[in-house]
């Protein structure tokens, strides 16, 4: 039986952690982490679970304890936020380059300066060539539910690598609305126990985590590394089908709204979406085919899969919540139009930089950009400009 | 492709709701200042919305983090899925928690004409209703430090101010909404049951306290 909540979605992914109930969680437990790891420090206190917690004096450190408990065979999480995950930078790569299966909640919000403190993609869009698959969520429910996925995803055989699980800073993370929860046994049935093939604390097996690798074996290192990126395409989508008989909710590397016949789209991600699927609705009463591609799996990045979603478009746009001083615009917008140009589409492509420092993005906003997408499939981009802001005070 | 949903069949979505295009939404503003409890009486309006069954949504627009600074929470309550993830900025209903702030913050900004602002303040109708920029909906105020004085002997105004919301906003019956935060208070305050009378009769009283 699914139970029916409200929660925000700090507390969503405290709820699935509580639920999971895994071995260790160090934290820095004050900003700019969110009240996730206070949630969690509660139920442990209160006795609801009996996880490990470990109040770290930094990010770097909450990584590194990472490191060290999921090293020796503990199934781990963590929790951070904007300049909190920047602090965890050096560590991300070590805890992706042993293949430590971590499972870290990421409220996404933007990284100084100016100084402030609301959503943007740019802390862990920074962090996406650190190895670590990344998931991203449009509401508190998939947040949840992308959670619940994560150690299936990330401690698979194939894959073993760490895993972000992103959802948008207070527009989510602070946002009570509706949600449906499992009970915490069908949680436990599908999450199962980690029992890790190798581990420093098994006593037949001496091993070292994380040592010198000279030139003629450090390459392979990374390319084994590389694999198991390659293979999570497949564990995320068998896991996801698992979690559908559970849950009833379908999930995949991205949703596609509105898309059989849709002559415009705008791919993108996180909260912006819901109010996306309100505009497109609006414009499809008017006869206008838009539709929407929101990604959900950003690494792997699917882009195969997402040019063959977007192979019938006239005109695409392409968001990001990040700007990434490239002078091309974001990641997003870099990604995509390379993954259209393998596939040899040629429809006229946009990016757009918006959102940023919490600047609010609205249903006016997104018909505004329908429209826009309708003239360029008409007239061409007539814009000389690389890539545009949407919603920027010029 | 796994995860598609198709246009029209939005049934397949989670929780099995069938959306709707924000039509049917109530969509409630509040201005208050940091520490006054204008999150929270978001938060707590969400919170007994949902008891009754209703999709709703309940965030704050967080400013500078201090307390005294202006801030901006928010409501949507709907009998539907509720997607849609902007501030709001043609709200039905507005609650100002401090009237400090109608010197400084547009607080009628997109309110719709036949909806309603609640202004918790110790000052007249008259005195006020020259600083809501000709607003022509209907003005609502309430002494919400009269109430709580009289009731909880300390100044917590989003007690108050949500009944008198609850009351104007008629998003729910009022005894209704009386029953589920006596349920929700008795699980609060659990371990302070005689801080229970105080808050319940401040939201009786603040529903007679309205004009």
């Amino acid at each position: 039986m699914a139970i029916k909540e409200r929660l925000s979605g700090n507390e969503a992914v405290a709820y699935a952690m509580k639920q999971i109930n895994p071995d260790v969680m160090p934290a820095f437990p004050i900003t700019p982490s969110t009240e996730l790891p206070q949630f969690v420090s509660s139920y442990i206190a209160n006795g609801e679970m009996d996880t490990e917690f470990i109040p770290v004096e930094s990010e770097h450190s909450a990584m590194s304890a990472a490191i060290g408990a999921e090293s020796a065979g503990a199934r781990t999480m963590t929790a951070t936020s904007s300049a909190g995950l920047a602090l965890m930078w050096e560590m991300l790569y070590v805890a992706a380059s042993n293949r430590l299966p971590i499972a870290l909640a990421v409220v996404n919000r933007a990284l100084s300066g100016p100084l402030n403190i609301n959503c943007e993609h740019s802390d862990s869009m920074g962090a996406r060539d650190s190895g670590w698959i990344q998931l991203y969520a449009e509401d508190n429910q998939e947040a949840y539910d992308n959670f619940i996925q994560a150690y299936r995803i990330a401690e698979h055989k194939d894959v073993r690598l760490p895993i972000m699980i992103c959802q948008d800073g207070f527009i989510i993370s602070h946002g009570v609305a509706n949600i449906e929860l499992l009970e915490e046994e069908a949680v436990r049935n599908f999450v199962g126990e980690y029992n890790p093939e190798h581990y420093l604390l098994k006593a037949d097996e001496p091993m070292a985590v994380g040592p010198y690798a000279v030139s003629c074996y450090g390459m392979e290192a990374k390319r084994a590394q590389a694999q198991g990126m390659i293979n999570a395409k497949q564990v995320i989508l068998d896991v996801a089908a698992e979690y559908e008989k559970v849950s009833g909710r379908r999930y995949g590397f991205f949703e596609e709204y509105c898309m059989e016949d849709a002559d415009y789209a705008i791919v993108a991600i996180g909260s912006v979406c819901g109010t996306m699927k309100e505009a497109i609705d609006r414009l499809r009463a008017k006869g206008i085919k838009a539709g929407l591609l929101k990604v959900r799996v950003f690494r792997p990045f699917p882009g195969a899969e997402i040019a063959k979603a977007l192979k019938n478009c006239k005109s695409i746009a392409v968001m990001d919540r990040s700007e990434s001083f490239s002078a091309v615009g974001g990641p997003l917008g870099a990604e995509v139009p390379a993954a259209l140009f393998q596939a040899k589409n040629t429809a006229e492509v946009i990016k757009i930089v918006y959102g940023l420092n919490g600047r609010d993005f609205t249903i006016e906003d997104a018909e505004k950009l329908y429209k826009d997408l309708a003239d360029i499939a008409e007239n061409g981009n007539q814009s000389e400009e690389e890539y545009r802001y949407i919603g920027l005070r010029e | 492709m796994i995860g598609s949903t198709l246009c029209g069949n939005v049934t397949e979505l989670p929780s099995g709701d069938t959306s709707m295009p924000c039509g049917n939404i109530v969509e409630i503003r509040w201005h208050g200042r940091g520490g006054q409890g204008a999150k929270t009486a978001a938060l707590l309006l969400a919170d007994v919305a949902f008891s009754i069954g209703k999709h709703v949504q309940g965030f704050p627009e967080y400013g500078p983090e201090r307390m005294g600074a202006p801030i901006t929470a928010y409501n949507r309550i709907s009998d539907t899925d509720i997607r849609v993830h902007s501030n709001i900025y043609e709200p039905d209903f507005v609650a100002v928690v401090d009237d400090t702030l109608l010197h400084s913050v547009d607080v009628t900004g997109g309110l719709k004409k036949d909806g309603a602002i609640l202004i918790n303040t110790e000052k007249s109708k008259e005195e006020i209703l020259p600083l809501l920029k000709g607003y022509e909906g209907e003005v609502h105020i309430m002494n919400a430090r009269e109430v709580c004085m009289k009731t909880l002997g300390r100044y917590f105004p989003n007690t108050p101010m949500l009944a008198a919301m609850v009351k104007i906003s008629k998003v729910m019956d009022q005894d209704v909404f009386l029953k589920e935060m006596e349920a929700s208070l008795q699980h609060k305050f659990a371990k302070k049951p005689e801080v229970l009378e105080g808050n319940m009769q401040a939201l009786r009283l603040a529903f007679d306290a309205v004009a």
